[in-house]
């Protein structure tokens, strides 16, 4: 039996990860989320005075495979080379939460009722965590999108928030993600090869090696604050154990075990998302700057070629066309990429300050509580003879 | 008589009130106190003091602990010689501690002092045996490893003051200390030190330590047990051999791990001897002060049978035996009967637990290595980073987690000391009382054989006379006295092995009752210090945090 009531409803708007300029022409939020069996179905809320919508406040359901969709038709879309894609929101993953769940649902024999309604709760609590940490991804995503001058006006968003039948986006199937693989690989030697032009613009060859060092060190961070936090979690859950035990150590852990899981918890949202989150947006960072180096790439052959063909006098028309048109793709991403990565730096400041001064203030909260909670129990303890 | 509890030495007591709630391990506070007002008639054995780091000494390390020990049970012993006829008293110490848990951090102060006060009451003296009740349990020193936290107070109430008038006190304080590796190669050995402290006359000199090895120990409770055990008294268990542990110890690889297991061996056996001489009759025995004063002793041979897994496996033999045995006893055995099952469900109950806070210490352990490699990273991070303000932030938030790992270690090392190993101790501790519980069923059994032996033999007479062969009867008549007379001994066994293992139980009780009482205010003292720490490494950071722009 799922342990799991498997109907869990969040109906409230969350705090975001990201710093965001809401304004009244647009707002979308995710208002409930429902997680079923295998999936999450977010109700999307979007109240706007743009012409283009039907209504001025309306909600649509969505699951997670059409906020990739989404994702996809932006980066696709040689119109937005020359911007930063937001980051798709990742998979939900109850995974680890089910297996302790159900973990503990073949143990009930092993433990008394009281045992099993304590980690029950706990376990519970933690999905529910988990649950709200999903809801809080995939809406900064639409949040950014409808934050964005350009992005917010696109057709395919437009459709996303208000059509409202299934979009029929399946997921997609082994041949497109081995198409997918192949893509990958080929894009990272290009880039590779792109990366390696020297730009003759200060502003992006700077930018070029920061952000891949950036990004190696944002990834290292990610994967050891993710490590870090799990051993934290599973010291928390021994707690948890021990506390559960009716046993000759009263007091010892029962409420204290509680704040240690949370602040493992805590942590994990503010760090470890933190740095998740600034992972993706520096990849998608350098995405954009591999693109603009492909249009310069580009460019430059073509000017190359255009100057062969003048010289031998042969398909001159062709080789001018071709070579306009890469001009004007590159001056027009360079044009937006700049302010582009400028805004990055800028929201990257303030999430980190944000993030950091919540952290601080939390692991403050919560060594406090555990502070008084000791102390209290000390008294109890000593008073008591 | 022989009474012992548990008493905070003056010295403490004094250097609290004088020093300002300075550690009384720290040295330097007042060696040799004044006595209390009160106690002025008493004689100077109220001499009370914990020892000064020794002569041949350990780096500034105080090394006595005390026994914590034994609640008040008047045992009625009546064959042991009252040597002493002095009156008992006690001194019931309520330790607060200050909350101030911010004390230097590097101080290593590993013994606090508490003492075993063993005190000699005469049965026939007034009465009095009937005032010491339980009241031991509010004394809570005792070890407080890598810990800060000081008892600053003590306070008596009117009994105590009362009480103290009356006797004089005796004490005996133990410590184990200074592990050195002897010898070298697979035929090397570690050889403790084992110092006592006392003002017991039955000892020739009042302070005195030996050097002895683990087997040395192991010994020690071949003889105790092979006296005591059948008399039903709770005989603790020495700590466990460990092969690998002790290999590379002898290997000689000089790294944390061989550090850390000669000091959970050194702690072992130092509360191994705590509760030996905490029990009244143990410490009556000459072996034990032998093995107390002794400079050289005989190498104890056999010890193989006494290695964990030996020890274990005789424990759990005795049991399945004592589950075979259909015996019907009367009906005072509801108590023994209950309370065996009690143990037994405790037992399980302490090993699941022991099993949930070894795993604990596992994953703090491993908590910390992961900090340390996230505080790099997130240094590197830092140093990357263009924003000047931000890139500070990052590098203090790579100094906060690097405390955090020493807090995590720290807190990793007070779980384990503090509740793992007391855990341990009494899984170890309740197989014993077991054993206890066997013996006296053991007892019953040779009562029992002997009762049917009689029987048969009453019935050979009888056959006898019936048969009328005059020249056997004279014999049947000697078997039948023989036998009556055995019977009525094995009674009085019986009886008195009830007796002891109702007693033992009660000390045993009170004694368990206090101990995780004490460890988990020292646990709890020990998480509150490490919140403190926690508390002050965020606020300097936090408005690092907010300088951000």
């Amino acid at each position: 039996s799922d342990a799991l009531s498997n109907n869990e409803h969040l109906s409230s708007p969350r705090a975001v990860n990201v710093d965001l300029q809401t304004d009244a022409t647009l707002q979308v939020d995710i208002s409930d989320a429902l997680s079923e069996r295998d999936k999450v179905k977010f109700t999307v809320h979007t109240k706007s005075t743009l012409p283009n919508f039907k209504q001025n406040e309306f909600s649509v359901v969505r699951q997670h495979e059409e906020f990739i969709w989404l994702h996809d038709s932006f980066v696709e879309n040689e119109e937005y080379a020359g911007y930063i894609i937001p980051p798709s929101p990742p998979r939900p993953d109850f995974d680890a939460s089910r297996e302790k769940l159900q973990k503990l649902g073949e143990g009930e024999g092993s433990m008394t009722k009281e045992e099993f309604t304590k980690m029950k709760q706990e376990l519970e609590a933690e999905y529910l965590a988990i649950f709200k940490k999903t809801v809080a991804m995939h809406e900064v995503f639409l949040c950014r999108v409808a934050a964005h001058p350009v992005l917010r006006k696109d057709l395919n968003f437009h459709v996303f928030l208000e059509y409202n039948q299934d979009l029929s986006v399946r997921g997609k199937n082994k041949k497109e993600k081995l198409e997918d693989f192949f893509k990958n690989v080929v894009k990272s030697a290009d880039g590779v090869l792109v990366a390696g032009v020297k730009d003759v613009d200060d502003f992006f060859e700077h930018e070029k090696t920061f952000l891949l060092e950036y990004h190696n060190r944002v990834k290292d961070s990610s994967a050891k604050s993710d490590r870090m936090i799990r051993s934290h979690k599973s010291a928390a859950d021994d707690i948890n154990r021990i506390a559960s035990t009716h046993s000759p150590l009263p007091l010892l852990f029962s409420n204290s075990q509680k704040i240690e899981a949370r602040v493992a918890a805590d942590e994990d949202l503010k760090l470890a998302d933190l740095l998740k989150y600034y992972l993706r947006e520096s990849q998608a960072a350098k995405d954009l700057l591999y693109r603009r180096g492909r249009a310069l790439v580009d460019y430059e052959n073509a000017n190359k070629a255009l100057d062969k063909a003048r010289a031998k006098n042969k398909d001159v028309l062709q080789a001018e066309t071709t070579q306009q048109v890469c001009c004007q793709k590159f001056e027009k991403i360079s044009e937006s990429a700049k302010q582009e990565l400028i805004d990055f730096k800028t929201r990257r400041v303030a999430a980190f300050r944000k993030n950091l001064v919540e952290l601080a203030e939390l692991e403050l909260k919560h060594a406090k509580g555990n502070l008084q909670l000791l102390q209290s129990c000390l008294g109890v303890l000593k008073g008591d003879t | 008589m022989f009474l012992s509890r548990l008493r905070l030495p003056s010295s403490e007591i004094q250097s609290t009130l004088t020093c300002n709630g300075q550690s009384a391990m720290s040295g330097g506070c007042g060696r040799n106190p004044p006595p209390f007002p009160d106690n002025e008639d008493q004689e100077a054995e109220l001499d009370t003091q914990v020892l000064d780091s020794d002569d041949d000494d350990d780096e500034g390390e105080d090394i006595f602990t005390g026994a914590r020990s034994k609640p008040i049970t008047p045992t009625s012993a009546p064959d042991e010689g009252d040597i002493f006829s002095e009156e008992g008293s006690y001194v019931r110490s309520d330790v607060h501690h200050a909350t101030n848990g911010l004390h230097s951090d590097e101080e290593l102060d590993l013994f606090t002092e508490a003492t075993v006060e063993l005190t000699l009451t005469n049965t026939t003296s007034q009465g009095r045996r009937e005032i010491i009740g339980p009241t031991a349990s509010a004394c809570n020193t005792t070890r407080v490893p890598n810990s800060i936290l000081k008892p600053s107070i003590v306070t008596k109430t009117m009994e105590e003051l009362e009480e103290e008038e009356s006797g004089d006190q005796f004490e005996l304080n133990i410590a184990v200390t200074n592990p050195e590796k002897i010898g070298d190669g697979m035929n090397a050995y570690m050889s403790y030190k084992v110092s006592t402290q006392t003002t017991l006359p039955m000892f020739l000199n009042k302070t005195f330590s030996v050097r002895r090895r683990f087997s040395d120990f192991l010994g020690l409770y071949e003889k105790i047990s092979a006296k005591h055990s059948l008399l039903g008294c709770i005989i603790p268990p020495p700590p466990q051999k460990s092969v690998v542990g002790m290999t590379k110890v002898k290997v000689g690889k000089e790294d944390s791990s061989s550090a850390e297991f000669v000091e959970k061996r050194r702690a072992a056996l130092e509360r191994y001897l705590q509760r030996v001489v905490a029990h009244p009759s143990l410490l009556q025995d000459p072996d034990v002060r032998e093995f107390l004063e002794r400079d050289e002793l005989p190498r104890a041979v056999n010890t193989q049978a006494l290695s964990g897994p030996g020890l274990l496996k005789m424990i759990n033999r005795a049991s399945d035996a004592v589950n075979k045995m259909t015996i019907k006893m009367n009906e005072s055995d509801n108590w023994f009967e209950s309370k065996l099952q009690e143990v037994e469900n405790e037992e399980q109950l302490l090993r699941r637990l022991h099993a949930a806070v070894d795993s604990l210490v596992n994953h703090r352990k491993e908590l910390c290595s992961n900090t340390v490699v996230f505080s790099k990273s997130v240094a590197m991070l830092g140093s990357v980073e263009e924003n000047s303000a931000l890139s500070r932030a990052l590098s203090q938030l790579a100094e906060v987690e690097d405390k955090m790992e020493q807090l995590h270690q720290q807190q990793a090392f007070s779980d384990f000391f503090i509740l793992a190993e007391l855990l341990a101790d009494y899984v170890r501790l309740l197989g014993a009382v077991r054993c206890c519980f066997e013996q006296r069923m053991k007892v019953w059994q040779r009562l029992q054989e002997a009762q049917s032996t009689l029987q048969k033999k009453r019935e050979a007479e009888a056959k006898l006379l019936w048969a009328n062969k005059p020249e056997k009867l004279q014999q049947a008549k000697d078997d039948i006295n023989e036998w009556e007379s055995k019977v009525s001994q094995y009674e009085r066994d019986f009886e008195r092995v009830t007796c002891t293992v109702r007693k033992e139980m009660l000390r045993f009780e009170k004694e368990k009752a206090r101990d995780f009482k004490q460890h988990i205010v020292k646990y709890l003292e020990s998480l509150l210090h490490t919140q403190h720490r926690l508390v002050k490494c965020w606020e300097a950071f936090l408005p690092e945090a907010k300088a951000i722009a």
